[in-house]
């Protein structure tokens, strides 16, 4: 490995391929936004109304997904916000694992955790059964 | 070149502590995350078992831990604000300071109630219901 430097003085910007950091700046921006209103929303209503988080059970989640408009809610929060979460530790991660290795398998398990916890909340949305035994 | 390292270094104000909270905060909202999906899932696996995982949630210690969950949220969510206003308002840079302030009352206004509303239930089962 070679030693971390430092472009000299005045050289020309490397041309980056794509705009993959631009559009993942943005995207931490535009879908923060929307964060702003599903998760506050979500805590709101789970937490701090009408019991908060004591009247929680089988049947309050059944009732909620009964109405496409809540299943929608959770299932656009669900990408979001781990979208948002992911792209959030991999900036952690480039900015504090200096050595290769250790970057690229802590940023292999981030992506693992988050195809499969993304893949697992969808799944349970479409395919949740209220008269499940 | 200034003569000491005060107002030179970017390091301990509010600025930086801003910053390190946000990192802060999402880091634990994630982890929690991956939690909360994986608990939800239980509805597929069983009424019983989802029932019993949410007891979890009611018991005093993660109820109070909720209480930090929702706070570190609130932060993430109005210091992001804070960020945006940052980068696209063109006086965001200059108000800065004066928009953390700012955030830190609108975040107490709704903690301080939020808080009553969500550790109610567990001080009266805790302690005796007073009605």
């Amino acid at each position: 490995m070679s030693a971390p430097s430092l472009d000299a003085p005045r050289s020309k910007r490397q041309i980056t391929k794509n705009n993959f950091e631009l559009n993942a700046w943005l995207f931490m921006r535009v879908s923060g936004v929307v964060l702003i209103i599903l998760v506050l929303g979500h805590l709101l209503i789970m937490n701090i109304l009408d019991g908060g988080v004591h009247r929680i059970n089988f049947a309050f989640v059944a009732g909620r997904w009964s109405s496409p408009f809540w299943q929608i809610w959770d299932l656009l929060m669900l990408w979001l916000a781990m979208l948002h979460g992911c792209n959030g530790l991999r900036t952690i991660i480039n900015d504090y694992a200096s050595k290769h290795a250790t970057r690229m398998t802590l940023k292999g398990l981030l992506y693992v955790a988050t195809v499969l916890v993304i893949a697992l909340g969808t799944l349970v949305i479409f395919t949740f059964d209220p008269n499940i035994s | 070149m200034a003569k000491s390292a005060a107002g030179t270094l970017y390091r301990g104000n509010d600025g930086m502590w801003s910053w390190v909270a946000h990192r802060v905060t999402g880091v634990l909202v994630f982890f929690f995350l991956l939690v909360h999906v994986v608990d939800t899932a239980l509805v597929r696996v069983s009424p019983e078992a989802y029932n019993h995982a949410l007891e979890l949630y009611k018991t005093p210690l993660v109820n109070l831990m909720e209480v930090g969950l929702v706070g570190a949220v609130l932060y993430h969510a109005l210091n992001g604000v804070r960020i945006i206003l940052i980068d696209f308002w063109a006086k965001g840079p200059k108000y800065q300071k004066g928009m953390l302030r700012g955030i830190i009352v609108v975040w107490l206004l709704v903690m301080i109630p939020g808080a009553y509303f969500m550790l109610i239930r567990t001080f009266e089962s805790l302690f005796g219901s007073t009605s």
